[in-house]
């Protein structure tokens, strides 16, 4: 209720500004909706929001999936990690549009390079977060999977993923708003659809209204990811926490 | 260090076990501690705060194999143990806990354990629901589940009231009497030890050694209050004589 009062008070600010302002600079929300409309009936709107949220999920499976299993092993094998921490110190501090114009210059203006270069900019992260989630993980436990001959499909879905659970969801969450930032960037400089490709074709026509309509659309569909799909997963995964404890400390 | 399966009893034979502390120092833990336990009978551990029963414990576990000298498990080598915490994982519910650790086990099982130790209406609980008396009755039917040839225990009572202390006693002692299972039972509460136990090894100091051994050969049920005060002016005597030397 409080979110939709909150939308409304966005709106209503936004329609005042419009109202002052000169209209190619910051079109008011009907023509902008008029616009969405317009890309959503000619079938534009569409291709580029799926082209778009293909490269989000393939750049961010590619990152988590790598990222995890190096951040484990990181977190649990002191020796790895000395060895592999430089390589991630490099990663994250080396700016994203130098990693995406190499990888072009490298592999040429490819799907493939674009992925790479999106997915090599959130793996640093990834990595980060979930060995801090292996190095928190509990011996205590890990000694009671030892003594009671736990198989190692066991041990992994019942006692390390529980625990990496909120560290996951803690990198998915910044790394989805980070991996579609970037993807857009990608998209900028060298694909020929998708909405940063729009973007960049409505920063050519001076054209604010069709950049607000391609920008909008996909800002909602990640908040939708987020609140349909991040936090009802979050939430189901925590649930054993919110059990009130009667009891002394365990486990 | 050797830590081999097969024989009829629990054999344990350490000549010397060191932790090095913190600081990098080491500190010598076990010397020269020996003992056997036939198989289907209970024993019990008893010794002073920090002597090393909790080492011992983690040896013959195999969750620690820094030390020198052998171990034999009875035969089967299966483990069933119950930590000094319960160690149950907080994010599975209490029948889940057993399962996961003894998947071979029927739900039927399961379910007769857990009612057998008063478990029946928290079987779908998830442990930080639970009492802390309750959360060790699930650690013990989680060793119990897995059917172990060998079943360790650290401390099962501590920070229960006395109450509950007595009625878990209880409990265990019938189920040790029930499955035959043998049992190395480690506290520091020499009346415990001779109410559950059919042999007491009586640790010294650090480093610790098995300074004496009482055989309690009445059986648990038949022991008589006196019989038992008998015992325990022995094992004192024992621990009297241990300190003097
Ligand atoms: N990992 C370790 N590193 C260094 N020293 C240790 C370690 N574990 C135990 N110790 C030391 O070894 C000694 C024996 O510890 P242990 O836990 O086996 O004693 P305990 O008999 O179980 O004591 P309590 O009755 O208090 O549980 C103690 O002095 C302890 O400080
Ligand atoms: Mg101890």
């Amino acid at each position: 209720m409080i979110r939709l009062l909150s939308i409304a008070l966005l709106l209503l600010c936004w329609q005042a500004a419009a109202l002052f302002a000169d209209p190619r600079l910051l079109p008011g929300p009907a023509p902008v909706f008029a616009a969405i409309v317009e890309q959503a009936q000619s079938g534009a709107l569409l291709v580029n929001l799926a082209a778009t949220l293909a490269r989000v999920i393939a750049a961010f499976l590619i990152a988590m999936s790598l990222g995890s299993a190096l951040g484990y092993v990181m977190g649990r094998r002191a020796l790895l990690d000395r060895l592999l921490d430089p390589f991630v110190v490099v990663l994250l501090n080396l700016p994203a549009l130098v990693v995406i114009v190499l990888a072009y210059l490298w592999a040429g203006l490819t799907e493939a390079a674009a992925i790479g270069a999106v997915a090599l900019n959130k793996l640093p992260n990834a990595i980060v977060v979930m060995r801090e989630g292996a190095r928190a993980l509990d011996a205590r436990l890990d000694e009671m999977a030892d003594v009671f001959r736990f198989s190692r499909a066991a041990r992994l879905r019942h006692v390390v993923a529980p625990q990496l659970a909120p560290y996951i969801a803690a990198a998915t969450r910044s790394g989805l708003s980070l991996v579609w930032k970037i993807v857009l960037v990608v998209e900028l400089i060298g694909r020929s659809n998708g909405v940063g490709f729009e973007i960049n074709m409505a920063f050519q026509l001076f054209d604010v209204r069709l950049l607000l309509a391609y920008a909008i659309p996909f800002v909602l569909l990640m908040l939708g990811v987020e609140t349909l799909l991040v936090q009802p997963l979050e939430r189901h995964v925590s649930r054993w926490r919110r059990s009130p404890a009667r009891g002394q400390g365990l486990v | 260090m050797s830590h081999d399966g097969a024989a009829a009893l629990l054999e344990v034979r350490v000549s010397s076990k060191d932790h090095v502390t913190a600081g990098g120092r080491s500190l010598c833990v076990l010397r020269d501690l020996q003992f056997t336990l036939p198989a289907g009978r209970a024993g019990a551990v008893v010794g002073p705060s920090g002597c090393g029963k909790t080492t011992l414990l983690r040896l013959i576990a195999g969750l620690d194999r820094q030390y020198r000298g052998s171990i034999r498990l009875p035969a089967g080598g299966r483990l069933g143990m119950v930590f000094q915490e319960p160690r149950l994982l907080p994010w599975r519910s209490v029948v889940d806990n057993l399962r996961i650790a003894a998947p071979q086990a029927s739900a039927a099982t399961l379910a007769a354990l857990l009612a057998r130790l008063g478990l029946a209406e928290h079987a779908e609980h998830f442990p930080g629901e639970l009492s802390l008396g309750l959360a060790r009755r699930v650690a013990l039917a989680r060793a119990l589940a897995i059917e172990p040839d060998l079943l360790l225990m650290d401390e099962p009572f501590v920070s229960l009231d006395a109450a509950l202390a007595r009625e878990l006693r209880g409990e265990i002692a019938a189920l040790i009497d029930e499955k035959k299972v043998t049992t190395l039972i480690v506290t520091h509460d020499i009346r415990e030890a001779i109410e559950l136990a059919d042999r007491v090894f009586l640790l010294s100091t650090r480093p610790a050694r098995v300074g004496a051994t009482l055989e309690i050969g009445t059986p648990r049920r038949a022991l008589t209050k006196e019989a038992a005060d008998a015992l325990q002016r022995e094992a004192d005597a024992a621990i009297e004589a241990m300190r003097r030397r």
